[in-house]
């Protein structure tokens, strides 16, 4: 079992009315930044960096970030950022990219030598995901959202001959093309980084996924459509002509621990205020109806069971409560005590090799976020691993997604440590 | 097929190494009309008002409607050089052109590649340049209804409006809508809605007999393009119809067809 953390770093200024039902609508690409006060995204960035670091004091395996653009609710615009510096300030955790939006790169090299960077000075604890993005992301970095699907496959390609195969050489394909490509920096880890993909919607992306036998994470989606997703991928693999099993599922979710029963109800209200994802179920916020239609940006055909849910959760009078959430356990929360079981629960209902739990997001404060953190060392993380030792959820770090064959820790990469900045 | 205003007959055509989806109503001369971003919207009143005069021949774009998508075609110039070989395949020279919005650049594209393929040309409101002042409404981040709604001056007063922008659009014309904006978004995302050298290429027109037609309240695209359009054709006349927005021929058709008319006479 890998057990990673995240937190969308959101923007929280309760003075620009962007909390809770009430507040000032935060529809996407409708929020000027004539409202951001950088002393405040300085105050934020070093909150959610300590918090990274105190998690993997407190024994969380990664340290999940992602990217956004242009929206209160996700500060990570430029995710590569922060992971160079935790790559710097942390000495043991993966730093887990979920991910870099590959269709809004129009030059991927320049990716393939970041993220070679970010894996060498980490000494090998770079996890590179990739995402194909939202109509957000094709809006902001002006991408074509009718070429996502296209530019998100060759600039894979791209990235993974650039990491393993000895340069120069050149590349022209339908939407990149290099005339020399030979990046002085090459991944520490070898034949090159894990990669995991993150999604919701996208059948093809599962399948591709399968196809490649990269690991796929389900973004807080409900639990039943999430199974009937992984089957998806389950069924690929077989075609494929291999078994996918733990180690080629992830699967994020909300989980927040607290001191009292009372505390937690109180803090993890919070996940549902604030500037929160209105992607994701059941926050706030209102999407903008023309970017989930963005043309060609999704297939219409070809959507998951999770596609319909994660639709009709999009905010305003659709959006799940907190309620609905805390019934079908796409929140957790609660004292140890109570959390445990219902992860279990999860656990044993959809079978991933590697959870993220989702906390600190919303309107939490950093007392709140490192409460929970706290907590979750002392108590929870470690029953967490005895869960899955006892049901066998093999990580990708323990059985090979591609091989489902055990991974020998001599043929493992060697875990460095940073140096240590003092 | 046909409707009460004219007889018209639709058919799928193998022009230039793909299927067409095309149709004609009328005889006589020919006339081309070329459909803008959303596909072809149907057989209009303007379109029975131009096939009493000409052989009216309004085809839907590859990659619109039930015509195939050419994976090839990535602008409106590559959509132009391919549509040459389409009108030598069908045997169509020195036609009447005419197109809307994004047809009415493809239009002025086809025309630079090869004016002397055309007898005139008439640009409707027509993208494709970049406006010094002003901005091309963005078609990629609204809706389709809305769209359309602010491509009418007084959409509620339009009878055809309900036609082409149905209160409750059924599945087939949303997903009609769909297939269209992607085919769309494909060619014109960026830059969007125009080609900065077409400005410097439209010189060569000077020959070719050109009417710009603008609606006075068009709110898709600025009648600043209209102004730049005149200015690099020299020789072309520039007609604004007044109490109108981006649809004319809709929206005036009347008012429209006479203009246009008297103009190929």
């Amino acid at each position: 079992m890998f057990i990673g953390h995240f937190t969308e770093r959101p923007y929280q200024d309760p003075k620009s009315g962007f909390f809770g039902a009430t507040g000032t609508p935060i529809m996407d690409l409708t929020v000027s930044n004539d409202v951001y006060d950088p002393k405040i995204g300085s105050d934020l960035y070093n909150r959610y960096l300590d918090e990274k670091v105190y998690a993997e004091e407190m024994g969380f395996d990664g340290l999940m970030i992602n990217e956004h653009h242009s929206t209160p609710f996700c500060m990570g615009g430029v995710v590569n950022v922060e992971a160079s510096i935790l790559a710097r300030i942390t000495q043991r955790a993966k730093i887990v990219i979920l991910g870099n939006i590959l269709p809004i790169w129009d030059d991927p090299l320049w990716l393939v030598e970041q993220l070679s960077v970010i894996d060498m000075i980490s000494k090998g604890r770079l996890v590179s995901g990739w995402v194909r993005g939202t109509g957000r992301e094709m809006v902001s970095h002006n991408a074509p959202p009718a070429y996502n699907w296209e530019r998100f496959q060759e600039a894979h390609d791209f990235i993974v001959k650039a990491w393993t195969e000895p340069g120069p050489f050149r590349w022209e394909g339908k939407h990149y093309q290099y005339r020399y490509v030979n990046p002085w920096a090459r991944p520490y880890q070898k034949p090159h980084p894990p990669i995991m993909l993150p999604g919701v919607v996208s059948r093809d992306s599962v399948m591709w996924a399968a196809r490649q036998r990269i690991p796929y994470v389900m973004l807080a989606t409900q639990l039943g459509p999430t199974v009937e997703s992984f089957q998806v991928y389950k069924d690929t693999a077989e075609e494929e002509g291999y078994e996918a099993g733990p180690q080629n599922f992830g699967y994020l979710w909300k989980v927040h621990v607290d001191e009292t029963e009372e505390l937690a109800d109180e803090v993890a209200r919070k996940f549902v205020q604030g500037p929160s994802n209105p992607f994701l179920a059941g926050n706030e916020g209102t999407v903008n109806p023309a970017l989930l239609g963005l043309p060609g940006l999704t297939s219409r055909k070809r959507v998951l069971p999770t596609q319909k849910v994660s639709t009709a959760n999009r905010g305003g009078a659709l959006s799940r409560s907190y309620e609905d959430q805390i019934n079908d356990y796409t929140i957790i929360s609660g004292t140890p005590k109570t959390v445990i079981p219902k992860i279990r629960h999860v656990l044993e209902y959809l079978r991933p090799g590697s959870v993220f739990f989702w906390d600190g997001d919303g309107a939490m404060t950093h007392e709140e976020q490192m409460r929970s953190l706290r907590l979750m060392g002392e108590e929870v993380l470690p029953a967490v691993r005895e869960i899955a030792d006892e049901l066998e959820l093999p990580s990708l770090f323990e059985v090979d997604p591609k091989t489902g064959k055990a991974i020998e820790p001599e043929s493992a990469i060697e875990e460095g440590t940073s140096t240590p900045l003092s | 097929m046909s409707n009460k205003l004219s007889a018209f007959t639709e058919n799928i055509v193998d022009v230039a190494g793909t299927r067409l989806q095309m149709r004609s109503g009328g005889d006589g001369e020919p006339l081309l009309i070329l459909h803008g971003e959303l596909g072809f919207p149907g057989w209009m009143e303007y379109h029975s008002l131009f096939s009493k005069s000409y052989k009216t021949l309004v085809p839907s774009h590859p990659g619109y409607d039930k015509s195939d998508r050419l994976e090839w075609v990535a602008n409106i110039r590559d959509l132009a050089g391919w549509y040459l070989e389409a009108l030598d395949d069908l045997g169509l020279d020195e036609i009447n052109i005419m197109g809307f919005s994004m047809g009415g650049w493809l239009a002025a594209e086809m025309a630079v590649m090869h004016p002397t393929k055309f007898r005139k040309m008439v640009l409707v409101s027509a993208t494709g340049i970049k406006p010094e002042q002003g901005e091309i409404y963005d078609i990629f981040l609204n809706l389709p209804k809305d769209y359309l709604k602010v491509s009418f001056l007084n959409p509620d007063l339009v009878s055809e409006f309900e036609i082409i922008c149905p209160d409750d659009p059924s599945e087939s014309k949303v997903e009609t809508w769909e297939v269209a904006r992607e085919q769309s978004c494909r060619m014109t995302w960026k830059p969007y809605m125009y080609n900065p050298t077409l400005k410097h290429l439209l010189g060569r027109l000077k020959t070719l007999d050109t009417l710009i037609v603008w609606g006075s309240d068009d709110a898709i695209v600025p009648k600043d393009c209209g102004h730049i359009y005149k200015s690099v054709i020299k020789g072309s006349h520039l007609e604004i119809i007044d109490e109108c927005g981006h649809r004319p021929e809709i929206e005036q058709a009347h008012l429209f067809s006479d203009k246009v008319l008297s103009f190929l006479s």
